[in-house]
Protein backbone atom coordinates (compact mmCIF):
# COMPACT_ATOMS: atom_id res chain seq x y z
CA UNK A 1 0.00 0.00 0.00
CA UNK A 2 2.10 3.49 -0.85
CA UNK A 3 1.25 6.50 0.88
CA UNK A 4 0.02 9.33 -0.22
CA UNK A 5 2.62 12.29 -0.19
CA UNK A 6 2.94 15.96 -0.07
CA UNK A 7 5.48 18.12 -2.68
CA UNK A 8 8.47 18.88 -0.90
CA UNK A 9 8.29 22.65 -1.04
CA UNK A 10 4.63 22.33 0.14
CA UNK A 11 5.84 20.31 2.70
CA UNK A 12 8.25 23.41 4.19
CA UNK A 13 5.49 25.96 3.61
CA UNK A 14 3.51 24.46 6.04
CA UNK A 15 5.90 22.73 8.90
CA UNK A 16 9.30 22.64 10.29
CA UNK A 17 10.92 19.03 10.35
CA UNK A 18 12.83 18.10 13.10
CA UNK A 19 14.74 14.96 12.71
CA UNK A 20 16.45 12.73 15.72
CA UNK A 21 19.17 10.15 14.62
CA UNK A 22 19.58 6.96 16.47
CA UNK A 23 23.09 4.88 15.31
CA UNK A 24 23.87 1.55 16.07
CA UNK A 25 27.85 1.43 16.26
CA UNK A 26 29.07 -2.66 16.25
CA UNK A 27 32.49 -2.78 18.26
CA UNK A 28 35.26 -4.47 16.35
CA UNK A 29 36.01 -6.50 19.34
CA UNK A 30 38.14 -10.16 19.30
CA UNK A 31 34.97 -10.95 21.38
CA UNK A 32 31.43 -10.47 22.43
CA UNK A 33 30.17 -7.84 25.06
CA UNK A 34 29.32 -10.08 28.08
CA UNK A 35 31.32 -13.93 26.95
CA UNK A 36 34.45 -14.34 25.07
CA UNK A 37 32.90 -15.82 21.98
CA UNK A 38 34.30 -14.10 18.80
CA UNK A 39 32.18 -11.39 17.41
CA UNK A 40 33.71 -11.79 13.77
CA UNK A 41 31.03 -11.47 10.79
CA UNK A 42 30.19 -14.16 8.61
CA UNK A 43 30.68 -17.47 10.48
CA UNK A 44 28.70 -20.44 9.87
CA UNK A 45 25.50 -20.15 11.51
CA UNK A 46 25.41 -20.88 15.47
CA UNK A 47 29.25 -21.44 15.53
CA UNK A 48 29.93 -18.35 17.38
CA UNK A 49 27.68 -18.98 20.58
CA UNK A 50 28.02 -20.21 24.35
CA UNK A 51 25.73 -20.67 27.30
CA UNK A 52 25.96 -16.70 28.17
CA UNK A 53 24.88 -15.63 24.60
CA UNK A 54 22.28 -18.51 24.66
CA UNK A 55 21.02 -17.02 27.38
CA UNK A 56 21.37 -20.71 29.00
CA UNK A 57 19.94 -21.57 32.30
CA UNK A 58 23.09 -20.49 35.10
CA UNK A 59 25.44 -18.54 32.77
CA UNK A 60 27.06 -15.71 33.78
CA UNK A 61 28.05 -13.06 32.00
CA UNK A 62 31.14 -11.06 32.26
CA UNK A 63 31.82 -7.24 30.82
CA UNK A 64 34.33 -7.04 27.73
CA UNK A 65 36.82 -4.22 28.96
CA UNK A 66 38.02 -3.07 25.54
CA UNK A 67 33.94 -2.39 24.54
CA UNK A 68 33.98 -0.22 27.93
CA UNK A 69 37.25 1.43 26.39
CA UNK A 70 35.65 1.59 22.70
CA UNK A 71 32.22 3.34 24.47
CA UNK A 72 34.13 5.87 26.60
CA UNK A 73 36.31 6.90 23.71
CA UNK A 74 33.34 7.12 21.55
CA UNK A 75 31.37 9.22 23.86
CA UNK A 76 34.71 11.51 24.35
CA UNK A 77 34.84 11.97 20.71
CA UNK A 78 31.69 13.21 20.80
CA UNK A 79 32.08 16.22 23.77
CA UNK A 80 30.21 13.98 26.06
CA UNK A 81 30.35 13.85 29.85
CA UNK A 82 31.83 10.06 31.23
CA UNK A 83 29.09 8.73 33.77
CA UNK A 84 31.27 8.19 36.96
CA UNK A 85 29.01 5.83 38.00
CA UNK A 86 26.46 3.69 35.56
CA UNK A 87 25.17 0.26 35.82
CA UNK A 88 23.75 -1.74 32.89
CA UNK A 89 19.76 -2.85 32.56
CA UNK A 90 17.86 -5.02 31.32
CA UNK A 91 15.14 -4.55 28.61
CA UNK A 92 12.75 -6.92 28.58
CA UNK A 93 11.08 -8.27 25.23
CA UNK A 94 9.81 -11.71 24.26
CA UNK A 95 10.94 -11.86 20.31
CA UNK A 96 13.72 -14.93 19.19
CA UNK A 97 16.59 -12.54 18.61
CA UNK A 98 17.43 -12.61 21.72
CA UNK A 99 17.41 -15.88 23.69
CA UNK A 100 17.49 -14.55 27.39
CA UNK A 101 14.10 -12.67 26.88
CA UNK A 102 15.74 -9.28 27.39
CA UNK A 103 18.65 -7.53 25.96
CA UNK A 104 21.34 -6.20 28.56
CA UNK A 105 21.33 -2.79 28.02
CA UNK A 106 21.58 0.70 29.60
CA UNK A 107 18.46 2.72 30.95
CA UNK A 108 18.38 6.16 32.70
CA UNK A 109 22.63 5.34 33.41
CA UNK A 110 24.21 6.06 29.63
CA UNK A 111 28.24 5.53 29.61
CA UNK A 112 28.22 8.99 28.06
CA UNK A 113 25.90 11.69 28.04
CA UNK A 114 26.00 15.81 26.85
CA UNK A 115 27.70 15.94 23.90
CA UNK A 116 27.69 17.44 20.32
CA UNK A 117 29.31 17.19 16.82
CA UNK A 118 29.36 19.51 14.23
CA UNK A 119 28.04 18.99 10.66
CA UNK A 120 29.54 20.16 8.31
CA UNK A 121 27.11 20.66 5.04
CA UNK A 122 28.51 22.91 1.97
CA UNK A 123 30.42 25.01 4.63
CA UNK A 124 28.02 25.41 6.82
CA UNK A 125 28.50 24.01 10.56
CA UNK A 126 25.17 22.61 12.27
CA UNK A 127 25.84 21.69 15.70
CA UNK A 128 23.95 18.32 16.39
CA UNK A 129 23.33 17.71 20.18
CA UNK A 130 24.32 14.46 21.32
CA UNK A 131 21.90 13.37 24.24
CA UNK A 132 23.69 9.94 24.95
CA UNK A 133 26.16 7.14 24.45
CA UNK A 134 25.64 3.83 25.62
CA UNK A 135 26.56 0.00 25.49
CA UNK A 136 24.61 -2.49 24.63
CA UNK A 137 24.81 -5.63 22.90
CA UNK A 138 23.55 -6.94 19.08
CA UNK A 139 20.87 -9.53 18.63
CA UNK A 140 20.86 -12.62 16.20
CA UNK A 141 20.08 -12.60 13.26
CA UNK A 142 16.57 -14.16 11.44
CA UNK A 143 15.50 -15.46 8.59
CA UNK A 144 11.73 -15.13 7.61
CA UNK A 145 10.15 -18.78 6.16
CA UNK A 146 7.41 -18.89 3.97
CA UNK A 147 4.52 -16.54 3.02
CA UNK A 148 4.45 -14.74 0.16
CA UNK A 149 7.44 -11.61 0.47
CA UNK A 150 9.99 -13.34 2.76
CA UNK A 151 9.84 -10.77 4.86
CA UNK A 152 8.25 -10.58 8.66
CA UNK A 153 4.95 -10.33 7.70
CA UNK A 154 3.16 -13.38 6.59
CA UNK A 155 5.79 -15.15 7.35
CA UNK A 156 5.11 -19.23 8.90
CA UNK A 157 7.91 -19.34 11.05
CA UNK A 158 11.71 -17.54 11.87
CA UNK A 159 14.78 -19.27 11.39
CA UNK A 160 17.47 -17.97 13.79
CA UNK A 161 21.77 -17.83 13.89
CA UNK A 162 22.63 -16.32 17.22
CA UNK A 163 26.17 -15.26 15.72
CA UNK A 164 25.43 -11.95 16.34
CA UNK A 165 23.59 -12.39 19.63
CA UNK A 166 26.20 -10.05 22.44
CA UNK A 167 28.12 -8.36 19.80
CA UNK A 168 29.41 -5.05 21.50
CA UNK A 169 26.92 -2.32 20.27
CA UNK A 170 27.47 1.44 21.15
CA UNK A 171 23.88 3.34 20.56
CA UNK A 172 24.43 6.68 20.06
CA UNK A 173 21.61 9.07 20.10
CA UNK A 174 20.81 12.45 19.28
CA UNK A 175 18.51 15.18 20.70
CA UNK A 176 15.86 16.13 18.10
CA UNK A 177 17.21 18.27 15.47
CA UNK A 178 15.38 21.64 14.82
CA UNK A 179 15.43 24.11 12.45
CA UNK A 180 16.95 22.55 9.69
CA UNK A 181 14.20 23.06 7.20
CA UNK A 182 14.57 21.76 3.42
CA UNK A 183 18.02 21.06 4.67
CA UNK A 184 16.57 18.44 7.01
CA UNK A 185 17.50 14.97 4.89
CA UNK A 186 20.67 16.65 3.92
CA UNK A 187 22.19 17.19 7.26
CA UNK A 188 20.59 13.63 8.77
CA UNK A 189 23.06 12.43 5.97
CA UNK A 190 25.91 14.32 6.75
CA UNK A 191 25.50 13.31 10.23
CA UNK A 192 25.77 9.86 9.90
CA UNK A 193 28.16 9.75 7.02
CA UNK A 194 30.58 12.24 9.35
CA UNK A 195 29.82 10.32 12.42
CA UNK A 196 30.87 7.52 10.33
CA UNK A 197 33.94 9.27 9.60
CA UNK A 198 34.57 9.75 13.52
CA UNK A 199 34.18 5.84 14.25
CA UNK A 200 36.60 4.95 11.72
CA UNK A 201 38.95 7.21 12.79
CA UNK A 202 38.67 6.40 16.55
CA UNK A 203 39.21 2.60 15.09
CA UNK A 204 36.70 1.23 17.24
CA UNK A 205 34.60 -0.38 14.30
CA UNK A 206 34.62 -1.49 10.68
CA UNK A 207 31.70 0.96 10.44
CA UNK A 208 30.77 -0.94 6.96
CA UNK A 209 26.99 0.19 6.61
CA UNK A 210 26.34 -2.78 4.21
CA UNK A 211 27.84 -5.23 6.79
CA UNK A 212 25.46 -3.72 9.02
CA UNK A 213 28.41 -3.07 11.09
CA UNK A 214 26.54 0.40 11.24
CA UNK A 215 23.28 0.97 11.50
CA UNK A 216 20.74 4.08 11.30
CA UNK A 217 17.91 4.45 12.69
CA UNK A 218 15.59 7.84 11.81
CA UNK A 219 12.90 9.57 13.73
CA UNK A 220 11.36 12.25 11.93
CA UNK A 221 8.14 14.66 13.45
CA UNK A 222 6.46 17.70 11.45
CA UNK A 223 5.08 20.80 13.90
CA UNK A 224 3.17 23.67 12.03
CA UNK A 225 5.73 26.16 10.89
CA UNK A 226 7.21 28.41 13.34
CA UNK A 227 5.28 27.25 16.41
CA UNK A 228 8.47 25.90 17.80
CA UNK A 229 6.87 22.58 19.22
CA UNK A 230 7.23 19.12 18.14
CA UNK A 231 5.05 16.85 16.74
CA UNK A 232 4.43 13.07 16.64
CA UNK A 233 7.57 11.15 15.74
CA UNK A 234 7.87 8.14 13.82
CA UNK A 235 10.97 5.58 13.81
CA UNK A 236 12.29 4.43 10.86
CA UNK A 237 14.53 1.48 11.32
CA UNK A 238 17.01 -0.85 8.89
CA UNK A 239 18.13 2.72 7.13
CA UNK A 240 21.49 1.54 6.38
CA UNK A 241 23.10 3.91 3.62
CA UNK A 242 23.64 7.52 3.75
CA UNK A 243 21.56 7.78 0.76
CA UNK A 244 19.02 6.19 2.44
CA UNK A 245 19.18 8.24 5.21
CA UNK A 246 18.41 11.55 3.31
CA UNK A 247 15.66 9.59 1.58
CA UNK A 248 13.88 8.42 4.50
CA UNK A 249 14.26 11.58 5.99
CA UNK A 250 12.30 13.28 2.66
CA UNK A 251 9.86 10.05 2.50
CA UNK A 252 8.47 10.64 6.00
CA UNK A 253 8.14 14.37 5.81
CA UNK A 254 6.21 14.48 2.73
CA UNK A 255 4.03 11.09 3.95
CA UNK A 256 3.57 12.87 7.31
CA UNK A 257 2.45 15.98 5.49
CA UNK A 258 -0.06 14.62 4.00
CA UNK A 259 -1.39 12.75 7.29
CA UNK A 260 -1.89 15.74 8.97
CA UNK A 261 -3.52 18.25 6.02
CA UNK A 262 -6.34 15.62 5.60
CA UNK A 263 -7.06 16.07 8.99
CA UNK A 264 -5.17 12.64 10.98
CA UNK A 265 -2.99 12.44 13.40
CA UNK A 266 0.38 10.68 13.53
CA UNK A 267 0.82 7.71 15.11
CA UNK A 268 3.82 6.66 16.95
CA UNK A 269 4.89 4.02 15.24
CA UNK A 270 8.07 2.32 14.20
CA UNK A 271 8.16 1.69 10.35
CA UNK A 272 10.88 -0.28 7.96
CA UNK A 273 12.61 1.29 4.89
CA UNK A 274 12.56 -0.53 2.17
CA UNK A 275 15.32 0.69 -0.20
CA UNK A 276 13.99 -0.76 -3.35
CA UNK A 277 11.21 1.05 -3.59
CA UNK A 278 11.83 4.14 -1.32
CA UNK A 279 9.03 3.73 0.85
CA UNK A 280 8.32 3.08 4.50
CA UNK A 281 5.82 0.98 5.80
CA UNK A 282 4.17 0.70 9.20
CA UNK A 283 6.31 -1.80 11.43
CA UNK A 284 5.18 -3.68 14.76
CA UNK A 285 1.20 -3.03 15.41
CA UNK A 286 1.68 -3.85 19.25
CA UNK A 287 0.95 -0.90 21.50
CA UNK A 288 2.72 -2.48 24.23
CA UNK A 289 6.19 -3.65 21.97
CA UNK A 290 7.56 -0.28 24.08
CA UNK A 291 6.94 -1.68 26.94
CA UNK A 292 10.24 -2.61 28.22
CA UNK A 293 9.91 -2.96 32.05
CA UNK A 294 14.14 -1.76 32.47
CA UNK A 295 15.25 -2.88 35.65
CA UNK A 296 18.98 -2.79 36.42
CA UNK A 297 21.07 -5.94 35.81
CA UNK A 298 21.54 -7.41 39.07
CA UNK A 299 24.19 -10.37 36.92
CA UNK A 300 27.03 -7.70 36.46
CA UNK A 301 28.60 -4.84 38.88
CA UNK A 302 28.36 -1.09 38.06
CA UNK A 303 30.78 0.41 35.48
CA UNK A 304 32.98 3.37 37.43
CA UNK A 305 35.40 4.43 35.14
CA UNK A 306 38.04 6.72 36.86
CA UNK A 307 39.24 10.00 36.08
CA UNK A 308 42.43 8.96 35.32
CA UNK A 309 41.52 6.12 33.11
CA UNK A 310 39.28 8.98 31.23
CA UNK A 311 41.76 11.20 30.61
CA UNK A 312 44.66 8.84 29.49
CA UNK A 313 41.67 7.80 26.82
CA UNK A 314 40.86 11.11 25.89
CA UNK A 315 44.88 11.08 25.23
CA UNK A 316 43.97 8.88 22.24
CA UNK A 317 41.29 10.48 20.89
CA UNK A 318 42.33 11.22 17.23
CA UNK A 319 42.60 14.85 15.68
CA UNK A 320 39.41 16.39 15.62
CA UNK A 321 37.31 16.34 12.23
CA UNK A 322 36.67 20.05 11.58
CA UNK A 323 40.60 20.63 11.77
CA UNK A 324 41.19 17.30 10.25
CA UNK A 325 38.80 18.56 7.00
CA UNK A 326 41.05 21.72 7.50
CA UNK A 327 44.12 20.53 7.26
CA UNK A 328 43.53 18.01 4.40
CA UNK A 329 41.95 20.68 2.67
CA UNK A 330 45.35 22.50 2.96
CA UNK A 331 47.47 19.34 2.08
CA UNK A 332 45.69 18.46 -0.85
CA UNK A 333 45.33 22.03 -2.29
CA UNK A 334 41.32 21.60 -3.15
CA UNK A 335 39.43 24.90 -3.42
CA UNK A 336 36.48 25.33 -0.95
CA UNK A 337 34.13 23.84 -3.77
CA UNK A 338 35.82 20.60 -4.69
CA UNK A 339 36.45 20.30 -0.91
CA UNK A 340 32.73 21.04 -0.47
CA UNK A 341 32.19 17.71 -2.70
CA UNK A 342 34.36 15.45 -1.38
CA UNK A 343 33.00 15.62 1.97
CA UNK A 344 29.39 15.52 0.85
CA UNK A 345 30.25 12.86 -1.37
CA UNK A 346 31.33 11.02 1.73
CA UNK A 347 34.83 10.53 -0.40
CA UNK A 348 37.22 12.24 2.34
CA UNK A 349 38.21 8.69 3.69
CA UNK A 350 39.04 7.57 -0.06
CA UNK A 351 40.62 9.83 -1.54
CA UNK A 352 42.81 10.17 2.08
CA UNK A 353 44.20 6.56 1.30
CA UNK A 354 44.24 6.62 -2.41
CA UNK A 355 46.83 9.67 -2.15
CA UNK A 356 48.31 7.69 0.77
CA UNK A 357 49.11 4.86 -1.71
CA UNK A 358 50.75 7.04 -4.24
CA UNK A 359 48.23 9.16 -6.15
CA UNK A 360 47.88 12.72 -6.69
CA UNK A 361 45.19 14.98 -4.68
CA UNK A 362 43.73 15.95 -8.36
CA UNK A 363 43.93 12.44 -9.38
CA UNK A 364 42.35 10.98 -6.36
CA UNK A 365 39.14 13.60 -6.49
CA UNK A 366 38.80 12.84 -10.17
CA UNK A 367 38.01 8.89 -10.23
CA UNK A 368 36.19 9.28 -7.18
CA UNK A 369 33.91 12.28 -7.65
CA UNK A 370 33.42 12.02 -11.21
CA UNK A 371 33.91 8.15 -12.74
CA UNK A 372 33.40 6.24 -9.18
CA UNK A 373 30.70 8.41 -8.03
CA UNK A 374 28.89 8.48 -11.16
CA UNK A 375 29.18 4.38 -11.16
CA UNK A 376 27.62 4.43 -7.25
CA UNK A 377 25.09 6.76 -7.90
CA UNK A 378 24.16 4.78 -11.00
CA UNK A 379 24.21 1.34 -8.75
CA UNK A 380 22.74 3.11 -5.80
CA UNK A 381 25.22 2.51 -3.38
CA UNK A 382 28.43 4.09 -1.56
CA UNK A 383 31.74 4.91 -2.91
CA UNK A 384 32.81 2.07 -0.28
CA UNK A 385 30.80 -0.16 -1.79
CA UNK A 386 31.57 0.43 -5.38
CA UNK A 387 33.60 -2.55 -5.80
CA UNK A 388 37.00 -0.69 -6.69
CA UNK A 389 39.48 0.18 -3.31
CA UNK A 390 41.62 3.63 -2.72
CA UNK A 391 44.82 1.18 -3.74
CA UNK A 392 43.77 0.03 -7.04
CA UNK A 393 42.45 3.48 -7.69
CA UNK A 394 45.94 4.70 -6.97
CA UNK A 395 47.32 1.74 -9.46
CA UNK A 396 45.12 2.80 -12.24
CA UNK A 397 46.82 5.97 -12.14
CA UNK A 398 49.94 5.08 -11.60
CA UNK A 399 48.95 3.19 -14.81
CA UNK A 400 47.97 6.69 -16.57
CA UNK A 401 50.80 8.47 -15.10
CA UNK A 402 53.40 6.24 -16.91
CA UNK A 403 51.48 6.39 -19.84
CA UNK A 404 50.57 2.80 -20.13
CA UNK A 405 46.55 3.54 -20.66
CA UNK A 406 44.89 6.73 -20.61
CA UNK A 407 41.41 7.85 -18.95
CA UNK A 408 39.43 6.80 -21.33
CA UNK A 409 40.93 3.36 -20.90
CA UNK A 410 41.22 3.87 -17.62
CA UNK A 411 37.43 3.58 -17.71
CA UNK A 412 37.61 0.05 -18.53
CA UNK A 413 40.23 -0.95 -16.15
CA UNK A 414 37.68 -0.08 -13.57
CA UNK A 415 34.70 -2.01 -15.72
CA UNK A 416 37.21 -4.78 -14.92
CA UNK A 417 38.06 -4.50 -11.37
CA UNK A 418 34.42 -4.00 -10.62
CA UNK A 419 33.75 -7.45 -12.67
CA UNK A 420 36.29 -9.20 -10.59
CA UNK A 421 38.89 -9.38 -13.33
CA UNK A 422 41.89 -9.07 -11.46
CA UNK A 423 44.76 -6.21 -11.05
CA UNK A 424 44.77 -3.39 -13.17
CA UNK A 425 47.51 -4.65 -14.91
CA UNK A 426 46.16 -7.84 -15.56
CA UNK A 427 42.99 -6.32 -16.73
CA UNK A 428 45.34 -4.27 -19.04
CA UNK A 429 47.33 -6.73 -20.27
CA UNK A 430 43.82 -9.42 -20.79
CA UNK A 431 41.66 -6.82 -22.42
CA UNK A 432 44.46 -5.63 -24.16
CA UNK A 433 44.08 -1.80 -22.80
CA UNK A 434 47.60 -0.55 -23.22
CA UNK A 435 47.98 2.87 -25.43
CA UNK A 436 49.49 3.02 -28.30
CA UNK A 437 52.99 5.02 -28.22
CA UNK A 438 55.11 3.57 -30.83
CA UNK A 439 55.94 6.44 -32.92
CA UNK A 440 55.86 4.04 -36.13
CA UNK A 441 51.82 3.18 -35.83
CA UNK A 442 51.47 6.92 -34.35
CA UNK A 443 53.11 8.39 -37.19
CA UNK A 444 51.63 7.27 -39.71
CA UNK A 445 48.26 8.00 -38.25
CA UNK A 446 48.98 11.28 -37.94
CA UNK A 447 50.45 11.61 -41.80
CA UNK A 448 46.90 10.26 -42.63
CA UNK A 449 45.51 12.83 -40.23
CA UNK A 450 47.58 15.86 -41.94
CA UNK A 451 46.86 14.69 -45.30
CA UNK A 452 42.97 14.19 -44.41
CA UNK A 453 42.67 17.71 -43.03
CA UNK A 454 44.77 20.29 -45.03
CA UNK A 455 42.89 23.57 -43.52
CA UNK A 456 43.46 22.63 -40.23
CA UNK A 457 47.14 21.69 -40.89
CA UNK A 458 48.21 24.71 -42.48
CA UNK A 459 46.54 26.48 -39.67
CA UNK A 460 48.96 24.71 -37.55
CA UNK A 461 51.60 25.29 -39.39
CA UNK A 462 50.52 29.60 -38.98
CA UNK A 463 50.91 28.59 -35.64
CA UNK A 464 47.69 28.51 -34.37
CA UNK A 465 48.31 25.63 -32.44
CA UNK A 466 44.80 25.20 -30.58
CA UNK A 467 43.47 23.63 -34.05
CA UNK A 468 45.92 20.21 -33.03
CA UNK A 469 43.09 19.19 -31.13
CA UNK A 470 40.76 18.67 -34.68
CA UNK A 471 43.82 16.26 -35.51
CA UNK A 472 44.25 14.51 -32.19
CA UNK A 473 40.62 13.56 -32.21
CA UNK A 474 41.33 12.21 -35.77
CA UNK A 475 44.08 9.84 -34.72
CA UNK A 476 42.38 9.13 -31.43
CA UNK A 477 39.65 7.96 -33.50
CA UNK A 478 41.72 6.05 -36.09
CA UNK A 479 43.18 3.85 -33.33
CA UNK A 480 40.22 3.71 -31.57
CA UNK A 481 40.89 5.91 -28.31
CA UNK A 482 44.60 3.15 -27.75
CA UNK A 483 46.55 6.08 -28.33
CA UNK A 484 48.62 7.91 -25.88
CA UNK A 485 46.87 11.87 -26.69
CA UNK A 486 50.24 13.94 -25.37
CA UNK A 487 52.75 12.02 -27.57
CA UNK A 488 50.22 12.21 -30.67
CA UNK A 489 50.11 16.29 -29.79
CA UNK A 490 53.68 16.22 -29.84
CA UNK A 491 54.45 14.27 -33.04
CA UNK A 492 51.45 16.52 -34.81
CA UNK A 493 53.35 19.52 -33.46
CA UNK A 494 56.84 18.09 -34.63
CA UNK A 495 55.41 17.39 -38.39
CA UNK A 496 54.11 20.96 -38.52
CA UNK A 497 56.31 22.96 -37.17
CA UNK B 1 -0.14 1.91 49.59
CA UNK B 2 0.27 -0.11 46.59
CA UNK B 3 -2.60 -1.29 44.53
CA UNK B 4 -2.48 -3.30 41.68
CA UNK B 5 -5.46 -2.95 39.05
CA UNK B 6 -6.85 -5.61 37.17
CA UNK B 7 -6.00 -3.91 33.85
CA UNK B 8 -2.95 -3.79 34.83
CA UNK B 9 -2.71 -7.38 35.55
CA UNK B 10 -4.21 -8.46 32.05
CA UNK B 11 -1.38 -5.57 30.63
CA UNK B 12 1.06 -7.45 32.38
CA UNK B 13 0.34 -10.95 31.50
CA UNK B 14 -0.01 -9.57 27.94
CA UNK B 15 3.56 -8.70 28.00
CA UNK B 16 4.57 -11.89 29.91
CA UNK B 17 2.85 -13.95 27.69
CA UNK B 18 0.14 -15.38 30.07
CA UNK B 19 -2.74 -16.11 28.78
CA UNK B 20 -5.74 -15.49 31.27
CA UNK B 21 -9.43 -15.68 30.84
CA UNK B 22 -11.60 -13.15 33.19
CA UNK B 23 -12.14 -15.36 35.83
CA UNK B 24 -8.27 -16.08 36.38
CA UNK B 25 -8.69 -11.81 36.40
CA UNK B 26 -10.84 -11.39 38.72
CA UNK B 27 -8.83 -14.39 40.83
CA UNK B 28 -5.28 -13.44 40.96
CA UNK B 29 -5.55 -9.76 40.67
CA UNK B 30 -6.48 -9.26 44.19
CA UNK B 31 -3.74 -11.39 44.92
CA UNK B 32 -1.07 -9.88 43.49
CA UNK B 33 -2.27 -6.79 45.20
CA UNK B 34 -2.19 -8.86 48.97
CA UNK B 35 1.25 -9.26 47.23
CA UNK B 36 2.95 -6.42 46.64
CA UNK B 37 1.18 -4.87 49.72
CA UNK B 38 3.53 -7.11 51.94
CA UNK B 39 6.50 -6.54 49.86
CA UNK B 40 5.76 -2.75 50.36
CA UNK B 41 6.34 -3.28 53.99
CA UNK B 42 10.38 -3.31 53.13
CA UNK B 43 9.86 0.48 52.53
CA UNK B 44 9.44 0.99 55.59
CA UNK B 45 12.37 -0.49 56.95
CA UNK B 46 14.75 2.06 54.84
CA UNK B 47 14.89 5.93 55.33
CA UNK B 48 14.66 8.30 52.44
CA UNK B 49 18.25 8.87 52.43
CA UNK B 50 19.14 4.94 51.89
CA UNK B 51 19.52 4.26 47.95
CA UNK B 52 17.97 1.38 46.03
CA UNK B 53 20.30 -1.50 46.57
CA UNK B 54 20.61 -3.24 43.04
CA UNK B 55 23.83 -4.77 43.92
CA UNK B 56 24.45 -6.62 47.21
CA UNK B 57 28.33 -6.46 46.68
CA UNK B 58 30.65 -3.02 47.00
CA UNK B 59 32.08 -3.58 43.82
CA UNK B 60 32.72 -1.76 40.27
CA UNK B 61 34.63 -2.49 36.95
CA UNK B 62 34.84 -5.77 36.70
CA UNK B 63 35.92 -6.98 33.59
CA UNK B 64 37.06 -9.66 31.42
CA UNK B 65 40.16 -9.31 28.76
CA UNK B 66 38.94 -9.01 25.13
CA UNK B 67 40.42 -12.75 24.60
CA UNK B 68 38.31 -15.76 22.42
CA UNK B 69 37.89 -18.60 24.47
CA UNK B 70 35.57 -21.91 22.92
CA UNK B 71 31.94 -21.85 22.77
CA UNK B 72 29.58 -24.57 22.05
CA UNK B 73 29.78 -26.46 18.73
CA UNK B 74 26.41 -25.99 16.70
CA UNK B 75 25.62 -29.14 17.18
CA UNK B 76 25.44 -28.95 21.21
CA UNK B 77 23.98 -25.31 20.85
CA UNK B 78 21.27 -26.56 18.80
CA UNK B 79 20.74 -30.05 20.92
CA UNK B 80 18.45 -28.73 23.25
CA UNK B 81 16.13 -26.46 20.96
CA UNK B 82 12.28 -27.88 19.82
CA UNK B 83 12.51 -27.42 16.07
CA UNK B 84 15.75 -27.00 13.62
CA UNK B 85 16.41 -26.02 10.43
CA UNK B 86 19.74 -25.19 8.25
CA UNK B 87 21.41 -24.90 11.45
CA UNK B 88 19.71 -22.47 13.03
CA UNK B 89 17.08 -22.41 15.82
CA UNK B 90 13.21 -22.74 14.27
CA UNK B 91 10.41 -20.55 16.20
CA UNK B 92 7.09 -19.98 15.80
CA UNK B 93 6.42 -17.17 13.60
CA UNK B 94 6.83 -13.82 15.71
CA UNK B 95 4.50 -11.07 14.54
CA UNK B 96 0.84 -11.22 13.58
CA UNK B 97 -0.40 -9.89 10.09
CA UNK B 98 0.49 -6.60 9.15
CA UNK B 99 -2.88 -4.77 9.81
Amino acid sequence: MSATLVGYDDVLAAYDPAIGLEVHVELNTATKMFCGCPAVFGGEPNTQVCPTCLGLPGAMPAVNGKAVESAIRIGLALNCDIAEWCRFARKNYFYPDMPKNFQTSQYDEPIAFDGWMDVDLDGETFRVEIERAHMEEDTGKSLHMGGATGRIHGADYSLVDYNRAGIPLIEIVTRPIMGAGARAPEIARAYVSQLRDLIVALGVSEARMDQGNLRADVNLSLAPRGTGTLGTRTETKNVNSFRSVERAVRYEMQRHAAVLDGGGSILQETRHWHEDTGVTTSGREKSDAEDYRYFPEPDLVPVAPSREWVDELRGTLPENPVARRARLQADWGYTDLEMRDVVASGALVVIEETIAAGASAQAARKWWLAELGRRANDAGVELTEVGVTPAQVAAVQALVDARTINDKLARQVFDGLIAGEGTPEEIVATRGLAVVSDDGALGAAVDAAIAANPDVAAKIRDGKHAAAGALIGAVMKEMRGQADAARVRELVLEKLA
Amino acid sequence: MPEITRDEVAHLATLARIDLDDAELDHLAPQLSVILESVASIAGAAGDDVPATSHPLPLTNVFRDDVVVPGLTAEQALSGAPAQEQQRFAVPRILGDEQ
